[in-house]
């Protein structure tokens, strides 16, 4: 099952078993902001959504029954009242579950850039204070200025499958920081990674990285797309590496999405995008590709069999994902509203739903 | 008093466009209303008791932003939100 997050509402799709013929369900909350919907993979029952409806408040909306209907969180992400910074949640933009040993805890980043947790399945959510009232969090998260478009972000929480008092986040803009105490306390991992818009790029915070990903199966390694290119840590060395450096020159290393398979540690999916002159975001010369690495990043393979010619669209952070299956499944939604598939792994692509709104978020979920 | 519920929020009230209300301020209708219809508050103000942005409470032909404003019960309330965007 796909699930489908756009400007203006829910899809849900069922492959049928060969992965050809998809059924779309939706819209569902037409209209409705849909930032991102995730499936709990411990209970393969609970479904999560984060919304933003026009000029209304932010909130999260829950289902038990595969979308068929849906309840509104009781207390969704929010603030405490008589905040000291007077911050309130613009939005949820993010939607992660926890350990698979914490049936119920989900984590939501928001912007601005700040972390909630759940521990009755989304149903009430309190602020991760740890790090949203740290001392150097309006330092780190240079509040109240905005940085991206939409918002500055907190996104890409990962819980370590090993700890679950061990987490990672990204802050568009502000950096990817660490907790080893299960968010208690905080500190920036960004040592090797460049933020060339600075008139310092070496910092201990401040970069922009669009998305990061820990593969499971190799909980040391994470990688990330960045603003400024596509890095890899191996753990418990705390630099990145530039393996985007790899990439050819042409098409450089710029994007929002990095993607991991499932089973390879080695082999993870972008999707580059024009980062020259003004940031067009579209692809690069307007020639959609995807990238694949099958060795760490050390080399990257051109997947375009299928895509476009030309397109002028962009891929969001969020909006690009990978099945379970044998060969893995690839998938991306574009700003123009396409769903594209590959179910060879990137080696041919094909779209499965067009005339979407602006497409926020794709995630797959074994149903 | 009566009170008049724009169209992104009748989700909230069974797609009733005017409901019955109570409180002496804005502030103390609007927990009045969320009682009634949960959730409905957060999405007209914030967690700081600011009125959202593109959010209007009218209190007969008189825009207010002060949730202290006061209300009587002969008064009757519109709450408005911009369809502006696209």
């Amino acid at each position: 099952m796909l699930l489908i997050g756009t400007r203006k509402g829910a899809w849900l799709l069922r492959a049928d078993a060969d992965r050809r013929s998809w059924t779309p369900t939706g819209p569902i909350f037409l209209g409705q902001i849909i930032q991102h919907v995730v499936l709990d993979p411990r209970d393969h029952t609970t479904m999560l959504m984060a919304s933003r409806t026009g000029h209304l408040g932010p909130t999260v909306f829950r289902s038990t029954d595969m979308g068929a209907t849906w309840t509104e969180a009781t207390r969704p992400p929010a603030f405490a009242e008589g905040d000291a910074l007077e911050r309130s949640v613009g939005s949820v933009v993010w939607l992660s579950p926890g350990h698979s040993d914490e049936p119920g805890v989900w984590y939501a980043g928001a912007s601005p850039q700040c972390l909630f947790r759940t521990e009755d399945s989304g149903d009430t959510w309190e602020p991760v204070t740890g790090f949203n009232d740290h001392p150097m969090w309006q330092t780190w998260a240079d509040y109240p200025e905005d940085q991206t478009p939409d918002g500055s972000m907190l996104h890409s929480v990962i819980v370590d499958p090993r700890d679950p008092n061990h987490l990672y986040v990204g802050l568009s803009g502000g950096g990817v920081f660490e907790s080893v105490d299960r968010g208690a306390e905080w500190a920036p991992l960004n040592a090797g990674s460049k933020a060339d818009f600075f008139p310092d790029p070496d910092r201990e915070f401040g970069q922009d990285p669009h998305t990061v990903r820990l593969h499971p199966l190799r909980p040391d390694r994470l990688y990330q797309q960045n603003h400024c290119g596509i890095y890899k840590m191996e753990r418990p060395d705390g630099k990145w590496e530039r393996i985007g450096d790899n990439m050819p020159r042409d098409v450089g290393d710029i994007g929002f999405p990095i993607e991991l398979h499932p089973r390879d540690p080695d082999t993870a999916w972008v999707f580059p995008m024009d980062g020259t002159d003004v940031w067009p975001r579209t692809s690069p010369d307007g020639k959609p590709c995807v990238y694949v690495t099958r060795d760490a990043g050390a080399s990257w393979t051109r997947q375009d069999n299928g895509l476009p010619d030309r397109a002028w669209y962009t891929v969001k952070r969020q909006a690009m994902t990978v099945d379970s299956s044998d060969p893995v499944g690839v998938y991306f939604g574009t700003t123009s509203g396409e769903l594209w598939a590959s179910d060879d792994e990137g080696g041919s692509w094909r779209p499965i739903m067009e005339h979407l709104p602006e497409i926020y978020s794709v995630e797959h979920a074994d149903a | 008093m009566r009170v008049r519920i724009p169209t992104p929020l009748r989700s909230y009230t069974d797609q009733r466009a005017w409901v019955e209300g109570k409180g002496t301020t804005v502030d103390e209708l609007l927990r009045d209303l969320d009682r009634a219809y949960p959730g409905m508050r957060f999405r007209i103000v914030d967690e700081q008791g600011r009125l959202r942005k593109h959010m209007k409470v009218w209190i007969n032909a008189d825009a207010v932003r002060d949730l202290s404003t006061p209300i009587d019960a002969s008064d009757e309330v519109t709450i408005m939100q911009a369809l502006s965007g696209g």
